[in-house]
């Protein structure tokens, strides 16, 4: 039990250290792919594509063996962190930009009639009223990203897969080891469904709105 | 140089090799977890709380729990158990259960769809449960979703790396295996890496065209 706990205290540094970098790049990019330059937005469109068509496995390899050849060479953990990060970015880029087109265009209107900037309508009006709407699909893509730490572990870092892989050897109770790592990722996915929906519901109360039961598919 | 175009050649027929197995594994997966998924969500209607709350459980364990860990489970416990299969088949069985939580889901959303007066209608005419939901209800719900079932055909696919892990011989495992004899990684992964966006580029315009032809059956 004990190297599965310090197991399951790497995975969900990873899935922090993801979901912070995934949260920034999926603003950056998202934001980017409504940009009124042209190379802004086909940069951000390959990066979303390349990071969403390929395997987030190969991607994992290909950062892992390819990132020493140009001199940089990062440890497991950091390799993990970078490409989920990137990787959650690109699928949350598509939910910003969603959040923000599904913004009433009206808004933007009222906004330019007001002769507020671009960027002030985009921070001030626009993005407060498209935070909510990101929120549900964001939590399902949190839950994705735990569940990818588990790739982490075959480019070799101690953390929960790895470990109950390493106890296996050693004890051969496989049966135990396993039920109770799904158990402990199916208990972590819970409590982010949880938090998430406690953040929606404290995110709408403090705009005076009612919470929408939205499903995502 | 930096990337070895002679060697990335030389190793393109072993990374084809992989790349049916690939296949392989995809397409099969996909058919079980278009059945088993299709159970699932009629297992999860039914009107017996004995079947519907733990069916309901199980897609909702399958959905929150890493689809590798549900492998090694698979690869690692059933032997335990007195069963033994191929490395291949344990992966298609993990991939194809880990879908079927996904697919009954959106067969449920298609269901749901449906309105109302279609099965009062059914009732109506005195079919009987069965005949309602297979002769009316299913042939309604199912054309819709055809995307949404398409999206996870590509998902599937970009997660069939995970059975390199459980030794099977797909195209990750063969760019390994060639990076680890000729200490050069870097052709066979970008290989494989551009295969997999190619085709996935190829399948979501598929989707895309598929939607399209499927536009007159939405429900709206």
């Amino acid at each position: 039990m004990p190297p599965l706990i310090a197991g399951l205290g790497v995975t969900l540094q990873l899935t922090l250290g993801g979901a912070a970098l995934g949260i920034v790049a999926a603003l950056i990019a998202g934001l980017a792919r409504l940009s009124l330059t042209a190379p802004v937005r086909w940069l951000a469109a390959s990066y979303i594509e390349v990071f969403r068509g390929t395997s987030a496995l190969v991607q994992l390899f290909w950062f892992y063996f390819v990132l020493p050849l140009f001199g940089v060479s990062l440890d497991a953990t950091a390799v993990g962190i970078l490409v989920l990060g990137l990787n959650a970015g690109a699928y949350g880029a598509e939910v910003v930009r969603g959040a923000i087109q599904a913004v009433p265009k009206g808004q933007w209107e009222a906004a330019v009639s007001l002769n507020l900037s671009r960027w002030n309508t985009m921070q001030r009006i626009i993005l407060p009223q498209a935070v909510p709407a990101m929120l549900p699909p964001a939590g399902n893509l949190l839950i994705e990203l735990l569940k990818n730490t588990a790739l982490v572990s075959l480019i070799t870092i101690t953390y929960l897969t790895f470990s109950a892989q390493i106890l296996r050897a050693e004890t051969l109770k496989t049966t135990e080891i396993f039920s109770l790592v799904l158990l402990m990722y199916f208990a972590a996915a819970m409590v982010i469904a949880l938090l998430m929906r406690l953040l929606e519901r404290w995110l709408a109360g403090s705009q005076g709105r009612v919470v929408r039961s939205q499903e995502q598919a | 140089m930096l990337f070895d175009w002679n060697y990335a050649l030389e190793s393109l027929p072993v990374l084809v090799s992989g790349l049916k197995i690939t296949v392989q594994a995809t397409v099969l997966g996909m058919a079980f977890a278009l059945i088993v998924g299709l159970v699932l969500t009629l297992l999860r209607r039914s009107h017996i709380k004995l079947i519907s709350w733990p069916t309901a459980f199980v897609i909702e364990f399958l959905r929150s729990t890493p689809l590798l860990v549900q492998i090694y489970f698979l690869f690692y416990v059933l032997p335990t158990l007195g069963v033994t299969m191929s490395p291949l088949t344990t992966g298609i069985l993990g991939l194809g259960m880990h879908y079927a939580a996904y697919c009954s889901e959106v067969y449920r959303a298609g269901i749901e769809s449906i309105p109302r007066g279609q099965w009062e209608a059914a009732t109506a005419l005195n079919l009987n449960r069965y005949t309602a939901i297979f002769k009316v209800i299913l042939p309604q719900a199912i054309p819709p979703v055809v995307p949404a079932l398409g999206n996870y055909l590509v998902a599937m696919f970009k997660d069939t790396p995970l059975l390199s892990a459980i030794t099977v011989l797909e195209m990750l495992q063969q760019a390994k295996i060639l990076g680890a004899e000729n200490f050069r990684y870097i052709e066979p992964l970008t290989l494989v890496g551009a295969a997999f966006l190619v085709m996935s580029l190829v399948a979501a315009a598929g989707i895309r065209s598929l939607e399209a032809k499927l536009k007159p059956y939405a429900a709206t």
